[in-house]
């Protein structure tokens, strides 16, 4: 059946075990060589880079390589040659960065990478939020706390509701329900109204009591018409555009239980090295005011 | 005296089970001192029943019960632990499947170390335990040493994976890779460990034949490394007796050095070594053919032996781990390349002459893919450990893929050939069920390898190097979400690989089930080979 193969001709050991015996065939020679020059490969790396350990410390290899050594270098190089536009950045003046092509261009590259790896987590990957976390959208055109560049250069460096800055924003709304504010059929009764005033179906009888009710709770700060208030980061409930939802269940929900969204102070002033500089927050400004939406 | 001992014996362990039971501090221990108590009260009850019987005279040739419990086990545990790998698989691409309902016990945290454990130490652990003990008696021409207690090293390698298993499950875990059983689970292995080293060594000793086959050392060494490799990784103090929480020993860089030291080992002597020692006894008895070369299986033993246990540090490469030592542990990987492409050309070349069987024996094809993968993974990891490679492939999907490519490649389907080889042997059966499952098996597991294989390929390279890529001005321009995005597709086909393997094993096990149980086949007709269609 089987042609007489080559390395069938030589001796056995002469031992079997169970009927297996074994050839007295040599070594490759090819598996040899490679086996010797993976050690010689090996001595002369080992000479080359940091490996042989001693008393206090080891060998530092012919080459003088170090895997920190090597990270420290890839920073320099590039902050060096991001730093004369990093600095114009860090100083410049945020209305007037649109109008100077080359700044505008490097804030939003460098803004958008900061957003990936700092925002996104919480804002999404495109910016539109995540609505079941109270995640605002940056891309339309309702700001919590306001959006020309400025207004979002500080809401990113101070943060809102967070105890790291003290001049973070800040503002609380009472608890309705939990806190025995309004009865159930009170709060009913504005969640009604609030459908009425954002153009959505809803129980005109109950919206009349409770536009009074909206008058008397929620209007020093939603505004008499529920149009929001920058100032203190109260939403505008007459839109269609919702932090949290915007059905009957959810808007009950919020009036019952109150929302405390949180978001960190992000300068490095108050994270240390984990923080943005004056420069990241520039760029990272510039970046969500050009999303589209921004005043 | 000895039925008196026990009875007291176990009469105790009920006992303190029992008390441990009503003073546990966490659930995962509590369960497992019931488990316990429930064990060693039916162990009383037995050995009251049975301490009057008179003892049956010492059985003669070679003991093969334990072996038949060991091949059930073998494919329970690999049914297991590929199904929970394929549910994982499918919850990384479908994170809905981590149900609600079975939050903190069914989701993909606890249920990864699971898998990872029953395919490893459940599969092929009892694979090593069953065919270790299989092949050192007929390779000694002697009968397992220390009478029962081949027995308690089956049931009490089995009762770590159950009691291992269900601490997972109940969040009990020391948090280190393949090592995540608690203090008194790893001291409970190390005692049923260095019974498994008794029984072997007892049984080598006592050997008809004058020299010891090469099987035997590489299962020497998996045994003994094994052995010193856990009892240093899991030094730990239980914050109580009355606990399952632990604090390791070492701290720091320390902790992770010896965690990789461990970690890779466990990879180098029980995936590698352990499963040597298989290839080199079903090989050559599969194909008829004398091994290749006993020269080269010595010095291929030796260098592998040697080498291995300094490579561990390639997994820590870019961390707080010192240079001098990734380089070291680089510089070893690259080195032993040959020493365990040995292996793998001592037994392709051993069934080289017998190349006709591959078209009629499934199983010679399955020791061929299987040596395949085994040379393929063993040249990937020393280029995966080149620090360049590894600033690429680290922390990416290639591990996995790497890892499985090893694991469902070499140690599935050598072991897979092994079950189908010992059980006509230990059920005293003609031959196989049906050859042509074997074949449905063979083809089954190979795409799906190769689907798993080669989707971890895409998504690795990809995501390592969507990680790492930056724009002009060197800032990063992907973010992590985008990443975890674009491997969608390929998390999927990955997923359709394992169902793929795990339908060949679910064919194995019947195959095996009716070999051994089923109705007896006339002789004549199941040993003949079908043909490849």
């Amino acid at each position: 059946m089987n042609k007489p193969d080559k390395k069938d001709d030589v001796d056995t050991t002469g031992h079997v075990w169970d009927g297996i015996e074994e050839l007295d065939n040599p070594m490759p020679r090819w598996w040899v060589w490679v086996f010797y020059l993976t050690i010689i490969w090996a001595v002369g790396y080992s000479i080359a880079y940091p490996a042989w350990p001693l008393i206090n410390g080891a060998t530092a290899g012919l080459l003088g390589y170090s895997t920190r050594g090597e990270v420290a270098e890839d920073i320099a190089r590039v902050d060096a040659s991001n730093a004369e536009i990093l600095a114009r950045l860090s100083t410049a003046d945020l209305t007037a960065i649109r109008d100077d092509d080359e700044l505008h261009t490097f804030a939003v590259n460098a803004g958008g990478s900061i957003f990936a790896a700092n925002c996104s987590q919480c804002h999404g990957r495109g910016a539109a939020g995540v609505q079941a976390g109270g995640y605002p959208n940056l891309l339309d055109d309702d700001w919590l706390w306001g959006g020309d560049i400025e207004q979002i250069a500080y809401t990113v460096t101070h943060g809102i509701r967070n105890e790291q800055s003290m001049d973070s924003h800040y503002s609380l709304m009472p608890a309705f329900g939990t806190d025995e504010i309004l009865m159930n059929d009170e709060i009913d009764a504005i969640v009604q109204h609030v459908l009425s005033i954002s153009g959505q179906d809803h129980d005109a009888d109950l919206a009349g009591v409770g536009s009074t009710l909206f008058l008397d709770n929620c209007a020093s700060c939603h505004g008499d018409a529920g149009t929001g208030m920058q100032e203190i980061g109260a939403p505008n409930l007459s839109d269609a555009i919702w932090l949290y939802g915007g059905d009957a269940d959810t808007i009950r929900t919020t009036i019952q239980n109150a929302r405390f969204g949180v978001m960190p102070a992000w300068s490095e002033e108050f994270r240390g090295a984990s923080g943005l500089s004056l420069a990241e927050i520039n760029a990272v400004a510039t970046y969500v005011h050009q999303l589209g939406s921004a005043q | 005296m000895w039925n008196w001992f026990k009875i007291v014996a176990f009469g105790i362990v009920t006992l303190l089970a029992a008390v441990a039971a009503s003073w546990a501090r966490d659930i995962a221990y509590q369960i497992h001192a019931i488990i316990i108590m429930i064990i060693s009260a039916g162990m009383f009850v037995w050995s009251v029943r049975t301490a009057d019987d008179i003892n049956p005279p010492e059985p003669t040739g070679y003991m093969d019960g334990v072996i038949r419990y060991g091949v059930v086990a073998t494919a329970f545990w690999g049914l297991t632990g590929f199904l929970v790998g394929t549910f994982i698989a499918f919850q990384l691409a479908f994170p809905s499947l981590n149900f609600e309902f079975l939050q903190g016990y069914g989701n993909f945290g606890r249920l990864r170390p699971l898998h990872t454990s029953a395919v490893i130490f459940a599969f092929g652990g009892n694979a090593l335990i069953c065919t270790s003990f299989y092949i050192v008696q007929r390779t000694c021409a002697a009968r397992l040493w220390g009478g029962n207690t081949a027995w308690f090293v089956f049931w009490g390698y089995n009762l770590f994976i159950v009691l291992a298993a269900t601490g997972y499950l109940m969040g009990s875990t020391q948090s280190k890779e393949y090592a995540e059983p608690e203090w008194y689970v790893d001291i409970w292995l190390t005692i049923v460990w260095v019974a498994y080293l008794v029984v072997f060594m007892g049984t080598i000793v006592k050997r008809k034949e004058p020299h010891i086959y090469v099987a035997n050392w590489f299962f020497l060494a998996f045994i003994v490394t094994v052995a010193m490799l856990h009892i240093v990784n899991n030094l730990s103090v239980p914050v109580s007796i009355f606990g399952s929480k632990s604090v390791q020993v070492f701290a720091g860089v320390q902790d992770a050095m010896t965690q990789w030291w461990y970690g890779h080992n466990a990879v180098g002597f029980f995936l590698t070594a352990g499963f040597l020692g298989m290839m080199y006894y079903f090989v050559p008895k599969q194909a008829g053919k004398p091994v290749f070369s006993y020269k080269l299986s010595i010095v291929h033993f030796w260098s592998l032996i040697f080498l291995y246990i300094w490579a561990g540090p390639h997994h820590l490469h870019y961390t707080a781990l010192p240079d001098w030592a990734t380089t070291l542990g680089m510089v070893f990987s690259i080195v032993l390349w040959m020493p365990s492409w040995g292996g793998m050309i001592n037994g392709l070349m051993t069934l080289s002459g017998a190349w006709d069987k591959i078209r009629t024996d499934p199983i010679i094809r399955m020791m061929v893919i299987s040596l395949g993968f085994y040379g393929m993974s063993t040249f990937e990891g020393p280029m995966m450990s080149i620090r360049a490679v590894n600033s690429l492939s680290h922390y990416t999907d290639w591990t996995i893929g790497h890892v499985h490519s090893g694991a469902l490649g070499w140690n599935g389907m050598i072991t897979f050939a092994a079950l189908y080889f010992m059980t006509p042997k230990l059920w005293n059966r003609a031959g196989l069920y049906s050859l042509r499952l074997v074949n449905y098996h063979f083809w089954l597991a190979t795409i799906g390898i190769i689907l798993y294989a080669s989707s971890m390929w895409v998504t690795g390279i990809m995501e390592g190097l969507m990680w790492r890529e930056v724009d002009a001005q060197g800032f990063l321009v992907n973010s992590f979400a985008d990443t975890v995005e674009a491997k969608f597709p390929m998390y999927v086909v990955r997923g359709l690989g394992g169902a793929l393997y795990l339908t060949g094993a679910i064919i194995m096990c019947y195959n095996l089930w009716m070999t051994a149980f089923g109705k007896q086949q006339p002789a004549a007709h199941s040993t003949a080979a079908i043909p490849a269609e």
